[in-house]
């Protein structure tokens, strides 16, 4: 039991002084421009000491700029799960929408942030300033839809057969087949596509921000490479990872939650 | 008098990937008093649930054509009410809520304060006043059953449907809720078609068993006449030699006729309503069975 306890802690401090080894002897020998950790530790502490400061509009506190970037994926992201869920009901349902849209999907599917933003700007092209918040809630949106739209499909489909005699006996309306069990019936598997939809919308955010010139953690780390401060990628890429893992986090406990229903 | 459940010619064929469809059910004719309490008997697999699920409306026979108190049936609906296997609670309602789902259906013109009342009144009857607020996955198997048996009961239906409600049970449990069945049905003079693959329960409960032949295109193959006088005690239907006769032919049917197809095909005639009187005739059946061979 003691080791156990032991184990959890210890290997991934382990774990963690490899990295941290690796990328010491790297820096010190043949990737002479990306920065120690001590440097980097050294030129982003202003930044994690004072998270929510604000000196200029691209020099802010690094959770200031999560915080923009966490709104403007929860924008896209809700976008993304209202759209998706009505989506995922009507494959699971019906066989013709299914049939009709299935193949689009497959297609739409695995193309990339990066191909989806400049069709986003130019969809918004005509708002003006705002095209570049409206293209990146576009991206987010339909790049992190798909799997709410298909774990919604496939729970559909799975809801068993039994239940859905009980709803044909009591001679259920259509409204009280869906809201008594169609959804609670399906709520695991939406559950389980929001959490991989939610995991995505963070990735996008970085390619969005990048692209847009947005302030957020995304802008961040493209800003700072382009200024050739190389420590703010690093602390970036070290904020992002942390915050996917919350979010994961979050949404594991909500869909737990739900798995028992 | 006009039976008050008849089916008749009910057959029903599943299409096959390749080759002929396969028939599962044949040309089955049944006809049910109203009040009789009929149980369905046959080996696992020659087609109970699908004969049951006909007559919900769960299933489209292929063939045939059924006559509810004096109305075609056709589709699901309230007025039959099914007591599953698995009881088939939906497991985010309570025990209540899943009653309430039926009784809201059924009830739409009493008050919300009548409905709740149903409820927990069928809900107590089965025994279930203290737990009717759990969820499924919070009662013991036999409660969910009893929850399963008071949504079906509480729909007040024309006809209970009931296929193996008990087989999940341990055998105390079992007979526990036979008689809370037994109960319930008397109390509310239902008619009630019930498929088991247990002789004792059938002839506990039952007015008549009709035993189903093997299939692939199973039918009626013989109907037993259980005319022991209600109410029935268990203890009573143990000391009767009669009792035992009845299991015999039971037993008998499914080890060795199930098989055969039945002779002429007759439709089941409607008994005799005296049942005292007809606790005699299936021992004289037997006798006549055995002077005959
Ligand atoms: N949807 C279906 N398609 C094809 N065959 C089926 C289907 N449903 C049931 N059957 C077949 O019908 C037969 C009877 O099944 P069932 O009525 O469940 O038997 P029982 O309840 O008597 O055990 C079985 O052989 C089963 O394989
Ligand atoms: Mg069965």
């Amino acid at each position: 039991m003691k080791r156990l306890k032991l184990d959890w802690l210890i290997l991934p401090l382990f774990g963690l002084a490899v990295i941290l080894a690796a990328w010491a002897i790297s820096s010190a020998t043949w990737a002479s421009n990306l920065p120690s950790p001590l440097k980097t530790w050294e030129s982003s502490r202003d930044y994690v000491l004072q998270p929510f400061a604000k000196r200029g509009e691209m020099d802010q506190g690094i959770l200031r700029f999560t915080w923009y970037s966490l709104v403007l994926v929860a924008q896209g992201y809700a976008l993304a799960v209202l759209v998706g869920t009505p989506i995922g009901f009507l494959l699971g349902l019906s066989r013709t929408f299914a049939r009709t849209f299935d193949p689009l999907i497959q297609i739409l599917r695995p193309v990339s942030p990066l191909a989806w933003l400049p069709l986003g700007l130019v969809l918004f092209l005509n708002t003006g300033k705002e095209a570049g918040t409206y293209g990146a809630l576009f991206t987010i949106a339909i790049c992190s839809m798909w799997p709410t739209v298909l774990n919604t499909a496939v729970g559909v489909r799975a809801v068993p057969q039994d239940y859905l005699n009980v709803g044909r006996v009591l001679k259920l309306s259509r409204w009280k087949m869906l809201t008594r069990i169609l959804i609670p019936a399906t709520l695991p598997y939406m559950f389980t596509g929001f959490r991989l939809s939610l995991g995505i919308a963070w990735l996008v955010i970085v390619a969005a921000e990048m692209l847009t010139g947005r302030p957020g953690v995304g802008g961040f780390l493209w800003q700072e490479y382009n200024s050739l401060i190389y420590e703010h990628i690093i602390l970036s890429i070290i904020v992002i990872g942390l915050v996917g893992f919350v979010l994961d986090r979050l949404m594991s406990l909500l869909e737990s939650r739900f798995k028992t229903a | 008098m006009k039976p008050f459940l008849e089916l008749s010619q009910i057959g029903k064929t599943y299409p096959t990937p390749a080759g002929p469809p396969a028939v599962i059910v044949e040309n089955f004719n049944l006809r049910l008093r109203k009040g009789e309490f009929v149980t369905l008997i046959g080996h696992s697999g020659c087609g109970k649930s699908t004969v049951l699920s006909m007559i919900a409306g769960l299933t489209e026979p292929s063939t045939g054509g059924m006559i509810l108190a004096g109305r075609e049936v056709a589709g699901a609906g309230p007025d039959r009410g099914v007591v599953f296997q698995a009881p088939c609670l939906l497991p985010w309602f309570t025990a209540f809520e899943n009653v309430m789902l039926g009784v809201d259906q059924v009830y739409y013109t009493a008050d919300a304060e009548e409905r709740r009342q149903i409820a927990e009144y069928y809900l107590s009857v089965v025994g279930l006043g203290e737990a009717m607020h759990l969820r499924p996955a919070s009662l013991s198997q036999g409660m969910r059953q009893r929850a399963g048996i008071a949504r079906a009961f509480a729909l007040s239906p024309k006809l209970l449907l009931l296929d193996e409600p008990f087989g999940m049970l341990d055998s105390l449990t079992r007979y526990e809720l036979q008689e809370v069945l037994l109960d319930l049905w008397q109390r509310n003079q239902k008619t009630a078609l019930m498929v088991t693959h247990d002789v004792d329960e059938a002839l506990f409960l039952s007015d008549r068993v009709v035993m189903m032949t093997n299939g692939p295109a199973a039918t009626v193959g013989e109907v037993l006449e259980v005319g022991f006088p209600r109410p029935r005690s268990r203890a009573q239907l143990l000391a009767d030699p009669a009792y035992y006769a009845l299991r015999e032919q039971l037993i008998g049917f499914l080890e060795e006729r199930s098989h055969l197809r039945p002779v002429a095909a007759p439709p089941p005639a409607v008994p005799p309503p005296s049942r005292p009187a007809a606790s005699r005739r299936p021992l004289q059946r037997l006798l006549g069975a055995l002077t005959a061979a």
